[in-house]
């Protein structure tokens, strides 16, 4: 989508001579390190400071929107049956939705994995002898690794989405599913641009800025032999699919050039065209708090002379829609809502998840591509639910967090540290006596023992930040002792 | 290579075996002006926020000199000015069978919209307003005729109407292209439209 946000920026002078942060990513075949990562991140406290104010902004924004819809709570209700609905009757909507859109002139196509869907457009793009691409943004082709496959075969991509952009050029992942580079700031696009683009390094104005860009990227849309977009929603009914943005690229990408190119995943089905009134009213609002992106586009069947491929994409998709505890995060139509109440994602910045998919919408998404790789990230969580409170279509976002947690440590995919002191907090919490215990030592200990042995290596918790103080009262069963039991009471844990 | 049969098959083996039936979604538009003057002035209201003009006609003005005059700080001389309308002639027709990239260098183009919606300010188009789809974001500035007694109250309304379900393609347009991508700061003119301004016309 990108994003208008009506604040204007006010960051300090010293914040242009900070460095942007470079979170590590894992390499092929490790783990990411979601903490180290963040901490990377935190040591600009500059681009901290602004990514949370940034992506704060856009929440309250959000609250602002839905507290001026009387019906907001039932919208949600709403977009969250209607998903049921589609996704309990996938296979007949997405039938329905393939069959139409042949009917209507569109070559449709079906890719099980990634890897067939990158395969399939570089086949469409040989018979068409493609070399240069504009398309707009799409995460489902982020997820596809699909631009580095295409680099590979020497097609030319270029991203016509600013913030998505901007990443492409500096080679970079985009850190937010609605604003790709929210995580930079003004002087790192300045560099970023008059490294590869030629801008003025010294001009970091935003509007000067986004005129290069728009400048820049006007002739290679001219000069493309085939645009791709993705698709936030494809409608059963017609057949046709609808795009949502607000920088016009979409458009153009699938307008100017003869050949258009859609990658959609199997889940943004839905059955009707009046659907999308209850979608359309939600997502905007979610992302951004405006009432509708700038541009809401429907495609249905291909120009007049013009050519249109859809290219519908599992990539593990069907295999969630049968797991129980997860297969309702289908439903999400990528707002970035949760991402932006998320205080671990305020304060980490996206790239430290190392994913596709970051804040807690990754937190679910991403174990189910690639679990060991991504185990860590469903402890990047507070677990504090205000996630699942501004999801449009009600996504029990935390629980699934939750969920992953469990699901994880049976498969051994968590860490050693945290398998050990999991384990032995699981058997203290069994043991109402030896919790008691614990407790009171654990509060002995806070009070006499350094810090060292607290923030030790095995608590990552701890090197981030301070225990509270022992209360004066002592532990709330003290308390609850003296102020509150019979004499003949005897606590529940105690009984023989 | 999993194939449609193969996915299809997958979905119908792991879809969560129970029956969820379809809601039916309510209008939710009883809380609109009834008549058109106060839809009109609501759909304004929400226009200007997302960073639309209303060019209101001056009496005994042509419709071009209206455009003229909103556009006068904006267009160069020698303006392109094309048109897929009858009202105003501009200087360039839009016709059918034009090839997108000879659009590239139209600084105003000109359309008519098929409704507009209160509740975000939107305009409708389909192939047929467009002409040719691309003249809606090639352009440097969007000029769109609407018919005030085409708004509508809001996007339920919007998605139940038939008139456009089998356009090839159908498009909102919610004032001109934007972006904040960098900083937040919110820029008009992202890589369409740098602007959009409505004229009421019957």
């Amino acid at each position: 989508m990108s994003a208008p946000d009506p604040i204007q920026s006010h960051n300090s002078p010293q914040a242009a001579r900070e460095a942007a942060p470079r979170p590590d990513k894992a390499g092929p075949g490790e783990r990411q390190d979601h903490r180290k990562a963040a901490k990377q991140f935190l040591n600009s406290p500059e681009h901290a400071k602004s990514h949370d104010t940034r992506v704060w902004a856009m929440r309250q924004r959000r609250d602002a929107t839905m507290q001026g819809l009387d019906e907001w709570e039932e919208l949600r209700d709403l977009a969250s049956q209607i998903k049921t609905h589609a996704l309990t009757h996938l296979d007949e909507y997405l039938e329905q939705f393939a069959d139409n859109a042949a009917a209507n002139g569109v070559h449709v196509h079906w890719a099980g994995d990634a890897a067939d869907h990158n395969r399939i457009v570089h086949e469409i793009f040989k018979d068409h002898g493609v070399k240069k691409v504009i398309k707009s943004k799409s995460m489902l082709m982020e997820e596809c690794g699909f631009r580095h496959y295409m680099e590979g075969v020497g097609i030319d991509i270029v991203e016509t989405d600013l913030g998505e952009r901007i990443q492409q050029l500096d080679a970079e992942d985009p850190s937010h599913v609605v604003v790709p580079s929210v995580h930079k700031m003004r002087s790192d696009v300045a560099e970023v641009f008059s490294r590869t683009i030629g801008s003025d390094p010294d001009n970091d104005d935003a509007h000067y800025l986004a005129g290069q860009q728009r400048n820049h990227t006007r002739p290679l849309i001219l000069d493309a032999d085939a645009g791709m977009t993705g698709a936030n929603f494809a409608v059963a009914e017609t057949g046709g699919f609808v795009v949502c943005t607000n920088e016009g690229n979409a458009d153009l990408s699938a307008n100017v050039p003869n050949l258009h190119v859609a990658s959609i995943g199997i889940e943004k089905i839905v059955p009707t065209l009046s659907d999308m009134g209850v979608f359309i009213r939600l997502l905007s609002r979610s992302a951004l708090g405006s009432p509708i992106t700038q541009y809401t586009s429907h495609f249905r069947a291909p120009k007049e002379g013009g050519e249109m491929h859809i290219v519908l994409v599992d990539n593990g998709r069907s295999k969630r829609l049968g797991e129980d505890k997860f297969w309702s995060s289908l439903k999400c139509i990528r707002c970035g809502a949760c991402m932006n109440t998320c205080p671990v994602f305020r304060r980490s910045g996206g790239l430290s998840y190392g994913a596709t998919y970051t804040g807690p919408l990754g937190l679910i998404l991403d174990p189910s591509i690639d679990a060991y790789r991504y185990s860590n990230l469903p402890f990047a969580s507070t677990l504090n639910g205000s996630c699942t409170n501004v999801c449009p279509v009600k996504i029990n976002i935390h629980e699934q967090i939750f969920e992953w947690r469990r699901v994880l440590a049976e498969d051994d995919q968590i860490p050693w540290t945290k398998r050990k002191s999991l384990a032995a907090a699981g058997e203290l919490l069994a043991n109402p006596k030896a919790y008691r215990t614990a407790v009171k030592s654990a509060h002995s200990a806070l009070k006499y023992l350094p810090d060292w042995t607290v923030y030790n290596k095995l608590n990552a918790w701890g090197q981030v930040r301070d225990f509270p103080d022992v209360p004066a009262e002592g532990t709330f069963h003290d308390w609850y002792r003296k102020n509150r039991m019979k004499n003949d009471d005897t606590p529940a844990g105690d009984k023989p | 290579m999993r194939g449609r049969n193969d996915i299809l098959a997958d979905i119908r083996r792991n879809r969560p075996a129970f029956a969820a039936h379809a809601p039916s979604v309510p209008y939710y538009d009883d809380d609109y002006p009834q008549d058109s003057a106060g839809l009109v002035a609501r759909f304004i209201e929400v226009l200007e926020k997302m960073g639309g003009a209303w060019a209101e006609p001056r009496d005994s003005e042509t419709h071009e000199a209206t455009l003229r005059r909103t556009l006068a700080d904006r267009l160069p001389e020698n303006a392109v000015i094309a048109s897929t309308v009858p009202e105003i002639a501009g200087n360039r027709r839009v016709r059918r069978h034009d090839d997108p990239h000879t659009l590239h260098d139209v600084d105003a183009a000109i359309l008519r919209a098929r409704f507009g919606v209160a509740e975000t300010g939107s305009v409708c188009f389909t192939e047929k307003e467009l002409i040719v789809n691309a003249i809606g974001y090639l352009a440097q500035h969007l000029v769109v005729l609407l018919d005030p007694a085409q708004i509508i109250t809001n996007m339920h309304r919007a998605y139940a109407r038939d008139d456009y379900k089998n356009a090839r393609y159908t498009v909102f347009h919610t004032g001109p292209s934007a972006t904040a991508d960098i900083e937040g700061v919110l820029v008009r003119g992202a890589q369409g439209v740098r602007s959009l301004t409505i004229i009421p016309v019957g």
